[in-house]
């Protein structure tokens, strides 16, 4: 196998993946398992993928613009920063659910506590009968 | 509502101590309604809370003291309460002290929080900790006195009483984890004074501690960085009517 050939095959399967990446996002999406607002920087990533495979110079002329002589290295370096901004991006979320989740909980305490309080005034204005407490 | 004061009881799995915390508080604070905060616990606890007459707020899981204590200053705040007090539900707050604390509070004007300091008095009382604890309680002491510029002797005593406008403050606003320290912080950024009071705290006998000796650390360093974000808080005085960022009434 010729190396040109063994390069365009490279392409080939890295453009494959890119789509892959792309659909599964975009069925987790249709299917309800993934909001369209995290959908987004996964599809991302799947473009920049695809770009990457289809632009054969651009990731060569990229890493020479920021000085990286190493091509691959730009790549996993960006990689790096893509997947430490989705971590705190999700630790932003987490910290935001779990105080919505706080403030739900003290919310249910204090009306089941208020329900409580009106059935038992509910029951003492009943008329004495079978309900009526003995003692 | 029978009653404008409001004692908190914040319980987790203290089925055994919470009966005799809250008669004692009958007993010695009878001029104080009591709302006993039941953390999601796994035993009886509020079911024996329950049957002392008490009011009992059952937080669905465990939210941790912070967010338990909140639920009891909302509540406060909502009922018209002038005046709370936290008693923690393990017995250890005797609640003889109650009422030099309201003593305390309603006889200082512009006072908003007094604390029931273990470190202030005579030590008589067989309040023991770790070692690590008492460094971290040292430590805190003297930041918190550089801080509010006033002595802080025991700044994670839970042993305390606010007026209106803290519970209004804490209703709106309360740290989440381990409260205590950050508390005074708080307190401080909002313009409101506090003083501490001199009490006895008995050893816990039963329940186990918010904060294990291997915590220890742990809660540490999550306080010394809540207190400095704290302090670089762009905060204008909010009075109590305004809303948070993470107010409850946004929510509604």
């Amino acid at each position: 196998m010729s190396l040109p050939l063994a390069i365009a095959l490279q392409r080939i399967e890295v453009m494959v993946a890119a789509i892959l990446i792309c659909v599964a996002i975009l069925e987790l999406v249709r299917r309800r398992h993934l909001m369209e607002r995290y959908a987004l920087l996964w599809l991302l990533a799947g473009v920049v993928v695809g770009v990457l495979a289809i632009w054969r110079g651009l990731l060569t002329t990229v890493s020479g613009w920021v000085g990286i002589y190493y091509p691959p290295a730009a790549l996993f370096a960006a990689g790096f920063v893509f997947v430490l901004l989705m971590l705190l991006h999700f630790s932003i979320v987490v910290s935001r659910l779990s105080d919505q989740n706080r403030i739900l909980a003290q919310r249910v305490a204090l009306q089941q506590q208020q329900l409580e309080r009106e059935g038992e005034g509910a029951k003492e204005q009943q008329p004495s009968g079978e309900l009526a407490p003995r003692q | 509502m029978t009653s404008t004061k409001l004692a908190i009881v914040p319980a987790h799995n203290e089925a055994e101590a919470i009966a005799s915390t809250v008669a004692a508080i009958a007993r010695w604070a009878p001029d104080f309604d009591v709302l006993v905060i039941d953390d999601g616990s796994t035993d009886a606890t509020a079911e024996r809370a329950r049957a002392t007459g008490a009011e009992v707020l059952r937080l669905p899981f465990n939210l941790g003291i912070g967010g338990a204590m909140q639920s009891g200053y909302i509540y406060a705040s909502e009922h018209g309460y002038q005046v709370a007090v936290q008693v923690d539900g393990d017995g250890q707050h005797d609640p003889r002290h109650i009422h030099e604390l309201l003593a305390q509070l309603e006889g200082t004007s512009g006072l908003n929080m007094v604390t029931g300091s273990r470190f202030l008095g005579p030590q008589e009382g067989g309040y023991r900790s770790s070692a690590v604890r008492r460094v971290g309680i040292r430590i805190f002491s003297r930041l918190l006195s550089r801080i509010t510029g006033q002595p802080v002797t025991d700044p994670t005593s839970g042993f305390r009483m606010t007026d209106r406008r803290g519970i209004e403050l804490f209703a709106h606003d309360y740290p989440r984890d381990y409260p205590e320290v950050e508390a005074i912080v708080l307190m401080h950024t909002h313009r409101l004074r506090s003083r501490e009071l001199p009490v006895v705290m008995a050893p816990r006998r039963t329940g186990v501690s918010t904060i294990s000796s291997t915590q220890s650390v742990y809660y540490m360093a999550k306080v010394l960085l809540a207190i400095f974000v704290a302090l670089f808080r762009t905060q204008p005085v909010r009075e109590a009517r305004e809303v948070s960022p993470t107010s409850v009434e946004q929510m509604l």
